[in-house]
């Protein structure tokens, strides 16, 4: 698919340079340990401002996913999948499902992070079958 | 509650060709009308979606200088959300007479898009734009998808919701799809897939519409043409903008705000005779009875398969033929109010559930973002 330039912010942009070696963080904060994602300028849990970023291990779960028939603007091929991952660390991402049938999927489906490249040298997170490479 | 709903009417609906402003006007008019006051009397005023400055704009186009407004912008719960406002400006003595109004041309002017509206300031234009998910759309498919991974049910739970809006809208000459004949199950499933697991037949019409509700103190409404409609309770809740921060999409906002206006009005779900229940798709209803305590979570797709949603059944629910049949105008909230003062007054003709006296609103805006419950009754 071809992207519009993604957007970043002085909050996000260790999240997106990490992805230029393929590496998938979530923010942490150091106050209370909890891990959220998107990144923030503070904790959602204990207000606390002091927060780093995490490399994860890239596993999850698919909680929800759709089966898109008709793009939102030129670019995406139709039919391509839509899904919400849980992160085996506990936040939720948005996602696209790849590499398998859109009609195979289904909920509780583990997967692993694969990278889509970008044409400025980030990567977008997408998500595979976990048994698959 | 002291405040009571003493004027209701819809604007022009369908395919108008009219601009919003003459959509406003047309309902604001006629709900004075309804309500056998002038527009003289309006000192409250609360509407959105007509500009950035909604009330001012508003305001200014009606001739007024209302000393209290309000222009919240909680999509199709904002007007739910306008009720408890308004309701408490009236009590505190802020102003005395308040129209909320909406006025929307979407089908006239082809101003709705599937990708919805995107601000690259926002943490959804980084984290999920990129993935082209359809908005609102894809957000519900996906709750849809989860609740029948979760409770084991089919696409036909969801089709039921629609197969039960389009009869209450053959019922309804104002409806949208009045003359559409019946729906089947079987052709909402076989109907073209947009983000599975919905269907366009499962998703809400692109239309035209408006309309305007006036309120006063009840004190006052008892001396007005029509039997005033009292504002028993309320209740809203405010969620997530992305898709992602909900943690179970199976338990949306709708079950704080109604426990929250059930208990302001001291009833309880089985004391209500009529439903009116945003249905922007099908699964929007389905969670929303749940969320309300209709049902327990997991039951409300074997309750609308039932038949108890549809007409004669024991829970009548969207009773003008709902977003789905009848008229979904970009925010379908205001006319959800509109139908259930119309109900509780027993003006709905063919469509009237008979002695109707408490009904339920519930408003539920973006993508399950923001939820307001309005309980409403009959004056006794």
């Amino acid at each position: 698919m071809s992207e519009p330039e993604i957007p970043v912010d002085e909050v996000t942009a260790p999240w997106w340079e990490a992805t230029r070696e393929r590496r998938l963080t979530v923010q942490r904060c150091r106050a209370c340990g909890r891990h959220q994602h998107y990144p923030r300028a503070l904790c959602t849990g204990c207000g606390g401002t002091d927060l780093d970023f995490a490399d994860v291990s890239g596993v999850g779960v698919v909680d929800a996913f759709t089966i898109v028939h008709r793009a939102p603007r030129p670019g995406p091929e139709v039919p391509y999948v839509v899904a919400r991952v849980r992160l085996a660390e506990g936040p939720v991402l948005l996602t696209n499902l790849v590499g398998a049938d859109p009609g195979s999927w289904r909920c509780d489906a583990p997967v692993r992070v694969s990278w889509r490249p970008l044409p400025d040298g980030r990567h977008l997170p997408v998500f595979a079958p976990a048994d698959k490479d | 509650m002291t405040v009571a709903i003493v004027g209701a009417a819809e604007s022009d609906l369908g395919v108008t060709g009219k601009s919003i402003l003459t959509l406003q006007a047309q309902g604001i008019t006629r709900a004075l009308a309804d309500a056998g006051l002038s527009l003289s009397d309006v000192d409250g005023l609360a509407t959105a979606g007509l500009s950035r400055f909604s009330t001012a704009q508003l305001a200014e186009y009606l001739g007024l200088e209302p000393s209290w407004s309000d222009s919240t912008f909680a999509g199709g719960s904002a007007f739910e959300m306008y009720v408890a406002r308004a309701v408490q400006a009236i009590e505190a003595g802020q102003c005395s007479t308040v129209v909320i109004s909406y006025g929307s041309n979407q089908r006239s002017a082809r101003s709705r898009s599937l990708g919805g509206v995107q601000e690259a300031h926002i943490p959804q234009a980084q984290f999920e734009d990129p993935y082209a998910p359809l908005f609102p759309l894809s957000y519900y498919a996906m709750a849809a998808q989860r609740y029948l991974h979760s409770y084991g049910g089919g696409r036909e739970w969801l089709a039921e919701v629609a197969v039960a809006a389009r009869e209450w809208a053959l019922l309804n000459p104002k409806a949208f799809r009045h003359e559409a004949g019946p729906l089947t199950v079987e052709e909402v499933l076989a109907a073209k897939p947009v983000s599975s697991p919905l269907t366009v037949a499962d998703c809400c019409l692109v239309t035209d519409g408006g309309g305007a509700i006036v309120l006063t103190s009840l004190e006052r409404a008892r001396d007005l043409p029509k039997p005033p409609v009292v504002v028993l309770g309320y209740g809203e809740s405010t969620t997530n903008a992305s898709m992602t921060a909900v943690d179970d999409l199976l338990r949306p906002g709708s079950f704080a705000s109604g426990q929250t206006a059930f208990r302001m009005s001291g009833l309880n779900p089985s004391d209500v005779d009529v439903l009116e229940v945003y249905d922007s798709f099908t699964i929007t209803v389905l969670l929303t009875l749940e969320g309300l305590g209709f049902c327990k979570p997991g039951e409300a797709g074997e309750l609308a398969a039932s038949g108890r949603i549809r007409p004669g059944g024991d829970l009548p629910l969207n009773t003008s033929g709902g977003g789905l049949s009848y008229n979904h105008p970009g925010m379908f909230g205001l006319l959800l109010l509109i139908e259930a003062v119309r109900q509780v007054r027993g003006e709905c003709g063919e469509r009237q559930v008979p002695d109707a006296e408490i009904a339920l609103a519930h408003g539920t805006g973006g993508i399950f973002s923001t939820h307001a419950t309005v309980l409403l009754g009959a004056d006794r």
